[in-house]
């Protein structure tokens, strides 16, 4: 005799749940993220102006996107943003966490310091520093009051070194955060490892370059991840500091992306610089992810 | 942070030390410079700033400039002040924070404790969603707003933050679950509890760390969003950050830069406050978006 | 019809096939104990049987139900976890008895189910504790006290006490041993340390590579190991296997070893000729344990089959009862038990007795046991 025991309804519900719950988010994944990335990268395709329109053009748009003199400024713009305040972050965060990785008296008081304007909404530091540069009221202004006449520092104003304005601004914002990063990189490496090499000789400057610096290689690679997604993602800031400006001196992809398409009615260019811009960021986080997800197996 | 501190020494001379301290001092004025000189601009009368030191104290001390970005300075076409954007602000945060979290939590569970083939891929497809530049959304969420009514409303700034948050908010509680035994999971199954009950009695309880986390990062985020709101809201649901733009940007009579550094600080203060009373989950939840480990 | 019958079970991940063909059936009140090394399966077939992982195909059946599609909570079974799976956010009193919740036991019964549980494990004193204040032991204890209070058909142990320290496992396993005594319940165990196994268990279904590679009682598992694995994975020290050739001189039957100096020549009790006749003039694999290796004094002298030869000795190690000598036979080193004070120095020549009622015999092609 042989009881097959049945599953209950209740018992079946169980079995689909998980995947049940997971479903609205991942609908809501599919439909808003990939399916608006298919749209936009459709639309790149159209004759699409100040509404979405499908009449086909194939690749003019993009012909038209690279033969603009405004869209050849801003991506030039986004390299020397780009390169400089990686660099800079890195260099400075890198800085601050080896200094405050000596023992510093007041480190407490120090880290929330650095990272506080984290916290801030970029148009908020983008109003204080263009109230900061500007050469009427803010550093200038109040060199000349101090005293030093000839103390000239108008680079918002300049077309030249506005874009380096930019990079300082942005700098201010995150260096506290790649700070942060090396710190609990270099927290987290075996001291053990670290007393072995103190009783081999090593100097304290062999030491961070030796050791150190090449332990941190994760944190380097998610910092220069985070820095390259924040880089061409910027678009707050540039409006608060500078409004694009002097000019098209501070133009970026994503204010271009959005006067094209909401100002100036060229929604099919605008669709193939977004297009431009969702490639270069999928070409630096798809193999980032990939590989971190590979490796949790 | 890591509370551990490095316990073996490393042994530095005076002059060093005194250069080390002289830097780190330095760069924490450069850090603070801003906010002091809109704390201290936004107490001072407005002939003081234009005529002279930016960053003295004032010779007279005013709340009016904070009174005037409050209730009263011209945001847009109207003179209400930045008081009805820090509502809408509020209005949208609130459920779209609630939101997220409450469906990362769940996402988290899911993929860390009900396994199933390809459940990595899935994660990866909502993990990438966070770092797309939102601007190749643009255009077809204004459409889909647009149909379903939500065009210019707090509820579909809801929407959207809820949307392109759920990627992080899934991404913590997936991390924190998967170290959470799973032993207990199964101990739970054949206790009898069930697929909710397992989340509700067993994780949950557990899970207080991990929500402060999110509930802070989605606040910070939405709360500093500036594209959405400037895209997809109007005069009736603008947040703080697209009314602050549009104080400064305002081209029509004089600069009050004294109002517009109270309303910058009006603007920052949700988050910084958040910051320091919980800067510690801040930084947690900035770490657990970078370093996935 | 078995109490818990597993027919050709298997299970794959994908295309990798981890466990083949298991069949294993055991009657009610029996203690039966998966062992074998890390990796072999045997918990993968616990949670088989838990219902936690799925079955790939063949059945298990509890009761002569068939619970492949039965959820956990509903195959009555009670399951203990090597890490113990308390619930960190719930008293002790809560973690035993949210089962009973979750099945809907109202409340007095829950709670004189829980008392009679505690009293039974001398637990009373822990019930409003959280799991984080408790020993190793304690946790231990409420673990079980949360199988107990179910009062399930079958109770599945997960490496029970490998989180425990040595002292207080010797005395776990006491205990586990005569709660079974007591109650008279039906366990399924699993564990890699093979004195667990002996000890608890009324069977040892040994595992290794996805295979049940001999299931049997203490007994004939120690005593006549199906195959080599079985025979170096049990036993501590491990049975010493010595390669011999059989050879017929006259009516008797001797295993020499190899050239090795001195050759040794054992004659074979006359029982295990019919069995070895066909691999007279082979090689084989003389399998013997260290106590059936010992010094002449030492040998059970009502043994009928004693045969003596002497051997250098290579190491001495009193280990208090006994004192394991190391010696050298046919190219391999061998351990031997003897008593306490047997009298043996190192690097110097020493008489052994072999008990050749104990020994057993392999074929080297298929690591059998033929004899």
């Amino acid at each position: 005799m042989t009881i097959t025991a049945k599953l209950t309804m209740r018992d079946r519900l169980q079995v689909w749940l998980p995947k049940l719950v997971l479903s609205p988010s991942l609908a809501l994944t599919l439909v808003f993220v990939y399916g608006f990335i298919l749209f936009t990268a459709y639309l790149s395709f159209t004759d699409s102006r100040i509404l979405p329109s499908y009449g086909w053009v194939g690749w003019e748009n993009y012909v038209k996107l690279f033969s603009l003199r405004h869209w050849e400024v801003a991506v030039t713009n986004m390299a020397v943003f780009a390169v400089l305040y990686m660099a800079i972050c890195t260099a400075i965060g890198l800085m601050l966490a080896i200094l405050l990785d000596q023992k510093i008296r007041g480190e407490g008081i120090l880290r929330p310091i650095y990272l506080y304007p984290m916290a801030l909404s970029f148009i908020v530091s983008g109003t204080a520093w263009k109230w900061m540069l500007d050469p009427g009221i803010g550093l200038e202004n109040t060199m000349h009051a101090l005293g030093w006449v000839n103390f000239q520092f108008d680079w918002i104003k300049n077309r030249d070194f506005a874009i380096y304005t930019v990079v300082l601004a942005a700098v201010w914002q995150t260096s506290g955060f790649v700070m942060a990063m090396f710190l609990a990189g270099l927290r987290g490496i075996d001291n053990d490892i670290l007393k072995a090499a103190q009783i081999d000789g090593a100097s304290n400057w062999n030491l961070y370059r030796r050791i150190c610096i090449p332990l941190l290689r994760p944190a380097f690679l998610s910092a220069f991840v985070i820095l390259a997604h924040l880089a061409i993602k910027t678009y707050d800031l540039v409006i608060a500091l500078t409004g694009g400006g002097p000019g098209r001196a501070t133009e970026l992809p994503a204010t271009f992306m959005y006067s094209y398409t909401f100002t100036r009615n060229q929604m099919g260019i605008g669709a193939a610089s977004a297009t431009i811009m969702l490639m270069t960021i999928a070409a630096i986080m798809i193999p980032y992810l990939y590989s971190e997800l590979r490796e949790r197996r | 942070m890591a509370a551990a501190t490095q316990d073996m020494v490393v042994r530095t001379g005076a002059v060093t030390r005194t250069l080390i301290y002289v830097v780190l001092l330095l760069f924490a004025l450069f850090y603070l410079l801003p906010l002091v000189v809109m704390l201290v601009n936004s107490v001072k009368p407005l002939a003081e700033i234009t005529g002279g030191n930016m960053i003295a104290f004032p010779d007279v001390w005013t709340l009016e400039p904070w009174r005037k970005a409050w209730s009263e300075a011209q945001v847009g076409v109207q003179a209400t002040g930045l008081k009805p954007y820090f509502w809408n602000s509020i209005k949208m945060v609130v459920p779209a924070v609630t939101i997220s979290t409450i469906l990362g939590a769940l996402n988290g569970y899911v993929l860390t404790k009900w396994r199933f083939r390809g459940d990595t891929v899935l994660f990866g497809l909502m993990l990438f969603a966070c770092f797309i530049p939102f601007q190749i959304v643009l255009i077809p969420m204004a459409r889909v707003l647009g149909i379903f009514g939500l065009a210019g409303t707090t509820w579909g700034l809801v929407v959207v933050h809820v949307v392109y948050g759920i990627g992080f908010t899934t991404l913590y509680y997936r991390n924190y679950y998967a170290a959470f035994p799973s032993e207990l999971v199964r101990a739970a199954q054949i206790d009898g509890a069930s697929f909710f009950q397992i989340f509700w009695r067993i994780l949950l309880p557990s899970s207080g760390p991990i929500t402060v986390v999110s509930i802070i990062w989605q606040f910070t985020n939405i709360w500093n969003d500036f594209l959405f709101g400037a895209s997809f809201a109007d005069f009736s649901s603008q947040p703080m950050t697209v009314a602050l733009n549009n104080l400064v940007q305002s081209s029509t009579g004089v600069k009050e830069y004294n109002v517009h550094f109270a309303g910058a600080i009006l603007a920052a203060l949700p988050t910084l406050l958040v910051y320091i009373v919980a800067g510690r989950y801040f930084v947690r939840g900035l770490m657990a978006g970078s370093v996935k480990g | 019809m078995a109490f818990l019958e597993i027919r050709n079970a298997t299970k794959s991940y994908g295309s990798v096939e981890v466990l083949h063909d298991i069949d294993i059936a055991i009657e009610e009140g029996e203690f039966l104990v998966l062992v074998g090394p890390s990796g072999c399966g045997k918990s993968t077939l616990l949670n088989m049987i838990a219902g936690l992982e799925e079955i790939t195909s063949g059945e298990i059946r509890i009761k002569d139900i068939v619970m492949n599609n039965v959820h956990p909570s509903k195959r009555n079974i009670a399951m203990v976890f090597q890490s113990y799976a308390l619930y960190p956010n719930m008293t002790v009193a809560q973690n035993i008895t949210f089962g009973l919740e979750m099945h809907g036991i109202p409340k007095p019964k829950r709670e004189k189910a829980l008392h009679e549980v505690a009293a039974l494990l001398q637990i009373e004193g822990l019930l409003d504790r959280k799991p984080g204040q408790l020993s190793g032991g304690q946790r231990q204890r409420v673990a079980m006290g949360r199988a107990l209070v179910r009062n399930p058909d079958v109770f599945l142990f997960d490496e029970p006490l490998s989180n425990l320290d040595a002292k207080l496992r010797v005395d776990m396993r006491t205990e586990i041993k005569k709660l079974h005594q007591n109650l008279g319940t039906t366990i399924v165990y699993v564990t890699h340390d093979q004195i667990e196994a002996l000890t608890l268990s009324t069977r040892i279904a040994v595992m290794n590579n996805g295979h049940v590679q001999q299931l049997g009682t203490s007994q004939e598992i120690y005593d006549r190991p199906a195959n080599l694995f079985v025979a170096t994975f049990m036993g501590s020290p491990a049975m010493n296997l010595i390669p011999v050739t059989l050879a017929a001189d006259g009516g008797k039957l001797l295993a020499r070893t190899a050239a090795d100096s001195p050759t040794v020549s054992l004659a074979l009790p006359d029982l295990m000729r019919p069995a070895l006749e066909k691999f007279i003039d082979q090689s084989v694999i003389l399998g013997v344990r260290p106590e059936a290796l010992t010094d002449v004094d030492g040998a059970d002298q009502r043994a009928p089959h004693l045969e003596r030869f002497s051997s250098l000795v290579l190491l001495s190690e009193p280990a208090g009862s006994d004192t394991y000598v190391t010696t050298r036979i046919g190219g391999v080193e061998c351990t031997a038990r003897m008593r306490a004070d047997a009298r043996v120095t190192a690097q110097a020549s020493t008489d052994f007795v072999i008990n050749m009622d104990r020994v057993v015999f392999f074929d080297p092609a298929t690591e059998v046991r033929i004899a």
